[in-house]
């Protein structure tokens, strides 16, 4: 054998060592006999954002009712980013956490797509239970068509509308959260209201009524009977009550010149809070920590919270998690009884007290301490029953898997009619095919 | 005037040129043996290539093979086989075509501009200044540079209501403008952090090729009477042009593969390249397609289009350049 041969030969068989080596990886583990309960195990979360479980002291307290237990949370700040990398590991089948946390955002996938990945919680013994301890939508968002459950609810993103009392007060609008909420019952008449501020002479100068039209499409969407998918999960943008309402009044919005133009969660967005830019923002529960840290605390007294505009007849939700177990886990039986207990009533009220993350299970949200919660950097305005009355009122609007791409499309072009001055049917057309895109493939 | 030809410059930048033909070709026995003989020189180069099959020979194949599939992120192993027809939706779809017009106009905006003022900017250091060493330095500090910390900060120095630019223009009395949202204005801005990140880059390649351009020449045109300006059009800009060749190819590949900048530029993590993806380009659209909608085999197909867009625009630039030089001669 000559030597170039030979090195053809070692090199193709690195090459396919190297291969391999990246795909492969650890399957499902073997099964090693009858779950015992009290047997040391290390459990490891994989998180994205702030669940805060850590800081609300929760893990602590479960390893002191467990001595056996040691927890460890692997944390992603961005959602996003957090989903590619769980894409990725299911599609390898390795490298997946003991419990895996699932958002809002994708959850619709995962139940389409990967239900068989996942713990069906349906299927357990107390299942009756567990679904009890939730809001049906909350549950029913992580439930598939052939009723397998794919994870248990953390917090939930119940929406209410955020006003700057200050500024409503030099614009001479009433800055009393009650008659607000009366005052903007429907979105038209929100309209007015914003209209109203719009042509006061005595706003803060350079000021706008709302942040961007996306503040009232994103909430506005979720009232209505379907938001972006029919009944099955398909997407159907064009044919939905939900969009069309929620068009109409965010496009009159972005091209009366009501809002401030800002994209939510950009930089110039984010500096706009305490440069006082804009009065309203549809905010969800756990946008209120969002927002007392970029205004810092010094300036309490502020914002104040009012209910959002048709919350009477529907409410919306933005946001929210889940948690889920990977059946492939090495661990499983100890990760439910974890995650079971980590999404019980009693630790989402202990979940909100500590850290402001909103239940959605409905017997923390009725628990006293939840409905009694006040907020002092908001006015004192009662979050807890605010945000309680508006998770109650959210309706089951089916989700789909290309909600958060959909959403995009139509927020971006409402933001091309108030800068660009486009034409709100030619920017609609403008966001169906940018939906096409997203959803076609 | 053949200077081009004979400046060593060309030796000391490893610009593409045309192959020297051989001045005798050696029997075919010879080189046989010749092979065998450096077979430890095989040896050598060997994990080189076993690293380049492995992470660039194996993905590029790889992904011509998804760019054949109708497949998504979480599943890029299954999918159905769809043939071409990634590519002919591709070629049939608009966002392609808007990405590609701009990253045709960003490349442009970014790269003419750049490029000259490299070869300005080399033209000026190369002159004997006090403190050279520091100004060469310096220039290649943007270089350096990350392209997500300069980005974030041009962004800021473009934002539309608490931007350094926009305060600046209402100081002296003129409008604000929204530079994000305008077609014009949002890929003049990212022009402007590209040709801001590269052209010390270029500036050096340039100089390092200058300083290679015999004294001679310069002399014997001062004695004929070219003023500096004449100098450096006819001394220095010919002896250069295969170095300069070289950066144009180079800063078509990255004009061609622009992502970063644009996609930072948003501010706010989108990959729709503006309200109307006025400054999405072909780098950015791969994204979207890919790690924003999942359509992996999407993405793979607009990977292949921009690498023959490449592979095209290269070619190109070789053809002119070959029959330039033949021009000359």
């Amino acid at each position: 054998m000559s030597v170039s041969a030979r090195t053809k030969a070692a090199s193709a068989a690195v090459a396919v060592a190297l291969l391999t080596g990246a795909c492969g990886g650890s399957g499902a583990a073997e099964d090693d006999g009858p779950y015992d309960p009290d047997a040391p195990v290390t459990l490891t979360l994989g998180l994205f954002g702030t669940f805060d479980f850590d800081n609300a002291g929760l893990y602590e307290e479960y390893m002191e009712l467990h001595p056996n237990v040691t927890i460890k949370q692997n944390t992603v700040a961005q959602s996003a980013p957090y989903y590619k990398s769980l894409q990725t590991r299911l599609a390898a089948g390795s490298g997946l956490d003991d419990i895996q946390g699932l958002e809002i955002g994708f959850i619709a996938d995962v139940v389409a797509n990967h239900s068989d990945a996942f713990v069906d919680f349906g299927a357990e013994d107390n299942a009756d239970e567990l679904e009890g301890n939730f809001y049906d939508w909350k549950w029913g968002q992580a439930s598939s068509k052939d009723g397998k459950v794919v994870g248990l609810g953390t917090d939930a993103g119940p929406e209410a509308m955020c006003f700057r009392k200050d500024m409503f007060e030099a614009a001479g609008l009433p800055t009393d959260r009650t008659e607000l909420g009366e005052l903007w019952s429907t979105w038209d008449k929100y309209l007015d209201v914003a209209r109203r501020y719009d042509e006061s002479p005595t706003k803060p100068a350079d000021s706008a009524f709302l942040d961007s039209p996306a503040s009232i499409f994103s909430a506005s969407v979720y009232q209505g009977e379907t938001a972006y998918n029919d009944e099955d999960g398909n997407p159907i943008p064009e044919e939905s009550d939900g969009v069309e309402s929620a068009w109409n009044y965010a496009s009159q919005a972005a091209a009366e010149g009501l809002t401030a133009n800002l994209s939510q969660f950009g930089d110039e967005w984010v500096a706009a809070f305490p440069n006082d830019a804009f009065a309203t923002i549809a905010c969800p529960a756990w946008m209120l920590g969002y927002i007392t840290s970029q205004m810092g605390e010094d300036r309490a007294g502020e914002w104040d919270v009012a209910p959002l505009p048709g919350s009477s007849e529907s409410a919306a939700n933005w946001g929210g998690s889940w948690l889920g177990v990977p059946s492939s886990g090495k661990n499983v039986e100890a990760a439910k009884d974890l995650v079971e207990w980590l999404t019980a009533p009693e630790q989402q009220v202990k979940l909100f007290t500590r850290t402001g993350h909103f239940p959605s299970s409905p017997q923390a949200a009725e628990d006293p301490a939840v409905v009694g919660h006040v907020d002092e950097f908001f006015s004192g305005a009662p979050t807890g029953e605010i945000f309680g009355q508006s998770a109650a009122a959210i309706k089951r609007t089916p989700i789909g898997p290309y909600d958060t791409q959909i959403q995009e499309a139509f927020t971006t072009a409402l933001t091309d009619i108030a800068s660009s001055g486009t034409k709100p049917d030619d920017a609609f057309e403008d966001a169906i095919k940018a939906t096409q895109q997203a959803v076609g493939g | 005037m053949t200077i081009a030809s004979q400046s060593p410059a060309e030796a000391l930048v490893a610009a593409p040129r045309p192959p020297a033909p051989p001045a005798s070709r050696p029997p075919a026995r010879r080189r046989r043996r010749k092979l065998s003989q450096n077979r430890w020189g095989y040896a050598y180069v060997a994990p080189f290539f076993l690293v380049f099959a492995a992470f660039s020979l194996y993905p590029f194949a790889y992904t011509a093979w998804v760019s054949l599939h109708r497949t998504s992120l979480s599943d890029i192993d299954g999918g159905t086989w769809v043939g071409l027809e990634n590519y002919r939706n591709l070629l049939q779809s608009e966002f392609f075509w808007n990405a590609a017009r701009n990253t045709l106009t960003i490349g442009v905006l970014a790269t003419v501009p750049q490029l000259c003022m490299a070869l300005g900017l080399a033209h000026l250091l190369n002159y004997k200044l006090r403190g050279r060493t520091f100004f060469r330095t310096v220039m290649l500090m943007p270089y350096a540079t990350s392209i997500a910390a300069a980005t974030l900060v041009f962004a800021q120095l473009f934002g539309r209501d608490y931007g350094l630019i926009n305060t600046a223009l209402e100081a002296v009395g003129l409008e604000r403008i929204d530079w994000e949202s305008g077609t014009w204005s949002s890929q003049f801005a990212i022009a402007v952090i590209v040709t801001w990140r590269w052209t010390g880059y270029n500036a050096l390649i340039y100089l390092a090729a200058m300083q290679s351009i015999p004294g001679e020449l310069y002399e014997a045109a001062e004695i004929d009477g070219a003023s500096r300006w004449k100098q450096f059009l006819h001394v220095t800009v010919p002896s250069l042009r295969p170095t300069i060749l070289f950066t144009i190819v180079v800063s078509t590949i990255g004009a061609v593969q622009l992502f970063g900048e644009p996609l930072l530029f948003a501010g706010n993590g989108t990959t729709t390249g503006g309200s109307s993806g006025q400054y999405q380009t072909l780098g950015l659209l791969m994204y979207q397609q890919g790690w924003s909608n999942f359509h992996i085999g999407q993405a793979a197909t607009t990977a292949w289009a921009m690498f023959m867009i490449i592979l095209l625009v290269v070619g190109l630039n070789a053809v002119i350049g070959r029959l330039r030089a033949r021009a000359d001669r």
